[in-house]
C-alpha cells in the first residue's frame, strides 16, 4: 500500500475575535492525497479553501487536527525543520501579483527558495531562466519587477517559484482565477504537460472555483460548504449523481 | 483624467524635483563644510586679541569678535562641526535604534511587544524636552550626554511607526511566499521587510534632522550641551546672551547660523517626503 503524500485528520480552524462570535472558517477535514494524484478542492466562496491550505502550508496554525507530510507529523514543527519541510511543499498564491516582492526583481523571487538550500548564484540565474522558460515566458522576465509584467505573466512566474524546488507537493490556490479563459487554459496545459513530464513524483492540490476546469483537470475532488467536506469523489460521479443540496445547486448553477 | 491636471502633476513633479536638487545641494554643501570648518576659517577661532575684543562687524570680522576677541565668523564655521555631526549622529542613532526596536516588536509580538510598546507609550506621553532636560540634568553636561538624552525620548515615534509597517507587511501575500521559499527570521527581515518599510522612516529621520538639531543647540543653550570651550552654536548664543543689548552680532552670528541650517534641512525633509508621495510619481 502506497504512503499517502499528504494525510490531513481533522483539521479546524476556528478564528476568534473580541466582540464577535467564533468563526468556524475550517471545520474538521480529513482527506488524503497520494502519489502522482491531482485532487481538486471546490466550494464557493468563503467556504475556508484558503485557510485550509495555509493551515497545510503551515503558514496559519490549526486549531485543531494533523497535517501529515509524507507520513512526517508536521503540524507542530518550526524554525528550521519547517524550512526542510518546504523543500517538499510549495503553493500558488492567490493573488499573484501581490505575492512577489514589489522591491525585487521576479527572478530574485523565483530563486530565492534555491538559494536558501544553498544553491551559488550563477547556478541559480541559470536554473531561474530555465524555469522560466518550461513556464512558457522567456529568461529575461528574471529581471522583471512584478509592477512590469501582466496578471498573467505573474502568474506563469509564481508557478516557476512553486516548481523551482521541485517540490512533491504543489498547492494551487485559484491559480487560474484572476485570469482570462485563453491564459487560463494556457496555465492549465502547462501544469497537465508538468504533471505528464513528471508523473509520480508530483501531487497537486487544485483549488478552483470552476467545476468544469476541475473535471478536465482532477482525478478526484473534494467539495466544501461553510468549513465542512460535504462531498468527495471522481469529478464525473460528482457532477453526474450529487449527493450534496449545495453541490446540487453548484452544478446546476453553471450547466 | 483630464489634459489639465495631468499636466499640474508634471508641474507639481518637476518643481518637487528642482527643490530637491536644490535643498540636496545646500545641505549637501553644509556637510561638507562642518567636514572640513578647520581649513575655512579666515581666523583661528581659540585665539585671543583682547585689544580687539567686541569689535563690531568689519571687513576683517565679519561678525565681529566675541568678549575675548576672537573672530565670530571662524567661531561659528567651527561651531557647524559640533552641530551638524552630533545632529546627524544622533538622528542616526535614534532612527537605526528605533526602527529595530519597532521591527522586533512587530515582528515577535506577544508579550515583549506589549512591554515595549507601553515604555515607548510612556517616553511619548512625557513633553519632550522636558524629559531630555530631566535625563541631561541627571547624566550632567556634555554633548555626548546630551546627545544621549534626546536619543531617549526620540526612539519611540521611529518605534511605532516601524511597528505598525511591519505588521501590514507580515500579512502581504509576498512575506509568506517568502517563509514557504525557506527564508528564515533574519533574511525575512533584512531582504523583505527593511526596503519595504524604510520610505516612511527615512522621510521621518530627514524631517527629524531639524527638530533635533534645534533641541540639541537649546540644551547647550541652556548649559546641558557642550562645554565651552568647544564651539557650538547652542552655546555660544548663551556665552554671549548677556552681550545682547551692547554688542548684538556676537548672539546673531551663530543664532543666524542655526536658523539657516535648520531651515535648510527641514526644507529637504519636507521635500523628500512630496517626493516619497506616490501621488507624484508619475507612475
Ligand atoms: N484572519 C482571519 N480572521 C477572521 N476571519 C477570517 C480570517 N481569514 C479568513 N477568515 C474568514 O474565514 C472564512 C474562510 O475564508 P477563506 O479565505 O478560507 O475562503 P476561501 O474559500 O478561500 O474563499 P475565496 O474563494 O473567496 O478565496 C471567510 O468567511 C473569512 O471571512
Ligand atoms: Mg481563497
Amino acid at each position: 500500500m502506497e504512503q499517502p503524500v499528504l494525510k490531513v485528520e481533522s483539521l479546524t480552524k476556528i478564528f476568534t475575535r473580541k466582540g464577535r462570535p467564533d468563526m468556524k472558517a475550517v471545520d474538521h477535514i480529513s482527506f488524503e492525497l497520494m502519489p502522482g494524484e491531482c485532487l481538486g478542492l471546490i466550494g464557493e466562496s468563503g467556504s475556508g479553501k484558503t485557510t485550509a491550505v495555509n493551515m497545510i502550508t503551515r503558514l496559519l496554525d490549526p486549531t485543531e487536527g494533523r497535517i501529515l507530510l509524507d507520513g512526517d507529523d508536521i503540524t507542530g514543527i518550526s524554525g528550521r525543520e519547517l524550512r526542510k519541510v518546504y523543500a517538499k511543499m510549495q503553493m500558488v498564491f492567490q493573488t499573484p501579483a501581490e505575492s512577489f516582492d514589489p522591491r525585487r526583481t521576479l527572478g530574485d523571487g523565483i530563486g530565492e527558495s534555491l538559494r536558501n538550500n544553498g544553491w551559488g548564484r550563477a547556478r541559480t540565474k541559470m536554473e531561474v531562466a530555465e524555469l522560466l522558460e518550461r513556464c512558457g515566458l522567456s529568461a529575461d522576465f528574471a529581471s522583471r519587477y512584478p509592477h512590469q509584467v501582466s496578471g498573467g505573466q505573474c502568474q506563469r512566474a509564481a508557478i516557476a517559484r512553486a516548481l523551482a524546488i521541485k517540490p512533491k507537493l504543489l498547492i494551487c490556490d485559484e491559480a487560474t482565477s484572476a485570469l482570462d479563459v485563453t491564459i487560463q487554459k494556457e496555465i492549465i496545459a502547462l501544469l497537465n504537460d508538468l504533471r505528464w513530464k513528471l508523473g509520480g513524483n508530483l501531487s497537486i492540490l487544485f483549488i478552483c472555483h470552476d467545476i468544469a476546469l476541475v473535471q478536465q483537470f482532477c482525478d478526484r475532488v473534494l467539495v466544501m460548504y461553510r468549513g465542512k467536506i460535504v462531498e468527495q469523489g471522481r469529478p464525473d460521479d460528482v457532477i453526474r449523481n450529487p449527493q450534496n443540496d449545495y453541490t446540487k445547486r453548484l452544478i446546476e448553477s453553471i450547466l | 483624467m483630464s489634459e489639465a491636471t495631468v499636466r499640474i502633476q508634471k508641474i507639481r513633479k518637476d518643481t518637487v524635483k528642482t527643490r530637491l536638487i536644490l535643498f540636496g545641494t545646500l545641505a549637501f554643501l553644509l556637510l561638507i563644510g562642518s567636514v572640513f570648518s578647520e581649513h575655512l576659517t579666515p581666523c583661528d577661532p581659540y585665539l585671543q586679541d583682547l585689544t580687539n575684543a567686541k569689535a563690531a562687524p568689519s571687513a576683517a570680522h565679519i561678525f565681529g569678535t566675541d568678549r575675548y576677541g576672537r573672530d565670530m565668523l571662524s567661531r561659528v564655521i567651527v561651531g557647524s562641526r559640533a552641530s551638524i555631526y552630533s545632529t546627524l549622529l544622533l538622528v542616526a542613532v535614534i532612527t537605526v535604534v528605533g526602527t529595530g526596536i519597532g521591527v522586533f516588536c512587530g515582528w515577535h509580538g506577544k508579550w515583549i511587544d506589549t512591554v515595549l510598546m507601553r515604555i515607548s507609550d510612556m517616553f511619548l506621553a512625557f513633553p519632550g524636552l522636558v524629559f531630555a532636560l530631566a535625563v541631561a540634568g541627571v547624566l550632567g553636561g556634555g554633548l555626548q550626554n546630551a546627545i544621549i538624552a534626546l536619543a531617549a525620548i526620540s526612539w519611540p515615534k521611529y518605534a511605532r511607526i516601524a511597528r505598525s509597517q511591519t505588521l501590514s507587511q507580515k500579512e502581504t501575500p509576498y512575506l509568506k511566499a517568502a517563509r514557504l521559499s525557506g527564508s528564515g527570521t533574519w533574511k525575512i527581515i533584512f531582504k523583505h521587510i527593511l526596503p519595504n518599510i524604510m520610505g516612511p522612516i527615512l522621510v521621518t529621520s530627514m524631517l527629524d534632522i531639524g527638530t533635533m538639531m534645534m533641541e540639541l543647540a537649546g540644551l547647550s543653550f541652556l548649559g546641558l550641551g557642550a562645554k565651552p570651550p568647544i564651539a557650538e552654536w547652542g552655546s555660544m548664543m548663551s556665552d554671549t546672551r548677556s552681550l545682547i543689548t551692547t554688542v548684538p552680532w556676537v548672539t546673531f552670528a551663530p543664532g543666524l547660523a542655526i536658523f539657516v541650517s535648520v531651515m535648510i534641512f527641514n526644507l529637504l525633509g519636507d521635500t523628500i517626503r512630496d517626493y516619497a508621495d506616490p501621488k507624484n510619481r508619475g507612475r
